[in-house]
């Protein structure tokens, strides 16, 4: 099946990026294609660099060597500013704001329109609790509020470092259709996650080991080259089969 | 900088202020608790006279430098402030933000400790009382300006916290209230005529003397302002997009 994006620019594009941290490496020698309109999981144990990768594309990592671009531009250039949302892996919202004052804050510094900030809240699932203050809320519930901070601002490129971890499987299930949903009306989608069941949810997938990437694939072909009953033990299977070259 | 995005930051500010009642209690409460002992302490001499009006610019300053180094931490512990910057918020729009938010608070808070200093402590006040509350808050912004600079030094509570005691107890024993700035040996006055809390209690002490004290203390808070403005600029310099 080929993308219909051919004369497109990806919207994640890197060419042997690594990141050096306190003299350790992170990540080396990154290459891979993130294709627009696309929902696509980066998946790897933790420690394997899946929120170094992340920060990267966003702009907030230092020493970042090689080439990374973004949406046609260099990762963390000021025009992606606007058109990059992201989500930390630990919620990144105020707990002594209600979820619609932090939503419509976010909405605001995105120069969203006013009713957006209710249907981002809505999307996530929280508009029963939208004038609670999110310190009141649970953990899933607030990952959730973080999201919608990022759904706001209606960002062409969402990257989300765990949103799903905690969740029970129906609101995982809900979320999952929500970025396939973004996905169709053209928006691309970068999840991180360490659950590898998250695997087949994905239109493609980036799977980070040490700090290398291991596969740059699809789940069926994921399947199909390894000859693995699931995600899990393809992975597993790929890394033995590295080992052994 | 985009005022849209400074003013919709204060706003944010302050409704986590104003969500905190107990803040909010301890904003107005403490100066005024703190001025009515003093007066207490020197009653039936002048001394209060003295140094009461000093101290009414000293508190916001020292109060507004420890909440501000506090909430820029809590932005970084927390990952908003991470988040902030991968959007266009800019990094002297999030500095001017807080500053205006406190500002604010500190409008609120002069009032009622200026009150509270003239119509139940008794100080005597020469010049017009409005004049104290402009000196007053704008040594607020100025501790609130400082704390925003100085918590971009700061990796962890431990640090920040002791910021407090490095960057304003020097400042406190040579603006003048201790030992007048005159009396000072000459090195430590020429420490004192740069420091910033030093106009302040300046101000201060002129309108509480002086019937008509605007064109001396128009000095000092133009002062007061560099200061303020120099904090917030360095402040955002300091602010890393990119951090390791």
């Amino acid at each position: 099946m080929t993308h219909r994006m051919v004369n497109d620019t990806a919207a994640i594009e890197a060419r042997d990026v690594g990141v050096v941290r306190g003299g350790h490496h992170v990540l080396v020698g990154i290459d891979l294609t993130v294709p627009r309109g696309s929902v696509v999981g980066l998946l790897g144990p933790s420690g394997s660099g899946k929120s170094t990768l992340i920060r990267a594309v966003v702009g907030v990592q230092q020493r970042v060597s090689g080439d990374l671009t973004v949406l046609g531009e260099p990762a963390g250039s000021p025009g992606l500013r606007r058109r990059v949302g992201y989500v930390t892996q630990a919620p990144s919202v105020y707990d002594d704001l209600t979820v619609m004052q932090n939503v419509e804050y976010f909405a605001r510094i995105a120069g969203a329109p006013g009713a957006s900030a209710a249907d981002a809240v809505a999307r996530v699932d929280l508009a029963d609790r939208a004038h609670s203050r999110v310190a009141n809320l649970s953990g899933g519930q607030r990952s959730r509020v973080s999201l919608a901070a990022a759904l706001v601002g209606d960002p062409d490129l969402l990257v989300l470092d765990e949103p799903t971890v905690g969740l029970d499987p129906v609101l995982r299930r809900d979320l999952w259709d929500l970025f396939h949903t973004l996905a169709d009306a053209g928006r691309t989608l970068l999840v991180s996650s360490h659950v590898m069941d998250e695997a087949t949810r994905c239109d493609r997938l980036l799977l980070l080991r040490a700090g290398r990437l291991v596969a740059d694939t699809t789940p069926d072909d994921l399947l199909r080259t390894t000859g693995a009953p699931d995600a899990e033990r393809a992975f597993l299977a790929l890394i033995d089969r590295q080992q052994a070259s | 900088m985009s005022p849209r995005l400074t003013l919709a930051t204060a706003a944010r500010v302050l409704r986590q202020i104003r969500g905190d009642h107990r803040t909010v209690a301890l904003l107005l409460v403490v100066p005024c608790v703190l001025l009515g002992l003093l007066a207490w302490i020197y009653h039936g001499t002048g001394v209060f006279n003295g140094i009461g009006a000093a101290l009414l610019g000293v508190f916001p300053f020292v109060v507004m430098f420890v909440v501000t180094s506090v909430a820029t931490l809590r932005e970084r512990a927390s990952g908003t402030l991470e988040r902030l910057l991968t959007t266009p918020l800019g990094k002297a729009d999030f500095m001017f933000g807080y500053a205006l938010a406190f500002g604010a608070a500190a409008v609120v808070q002069a009032v009622v400790a200026t009150a509270f200093a003239v119509y139940v402590a008794g100080l005597d006040v020469e010049g017009p009382l409005w004049a104290l509350v402009v000196v007053a808050v704008a040594d607020a912004v100025l501790g609130a300006a400082l704390g925003l600079l100085a918590s971009g030094f700061a990796r962890t509570e431990f640090q920040a916290v002791q910021f407090m005691p490095a960057f304003v107890l020097p400042q406190f024993l040579l603006c003048g209230l201790l030992v007048p700035r005159d009396a000072l040996p000459d090195a430590l006055r020429v420490v004192s005529d740069v420091l910033p809390l030093s106009y302040a209690v300046d101000a201060m002490t002129t309108v509480t003397h002086n019937r008509t004290p605007l064109g001396d203390i128009g000095v000092d808070v133009v002062v007061l302002v560099g200061w303020i403005v120099a904090a917030l600029v360095l402040g955002s310099l300091t602010l890393r997009r990119r951090t390791p």
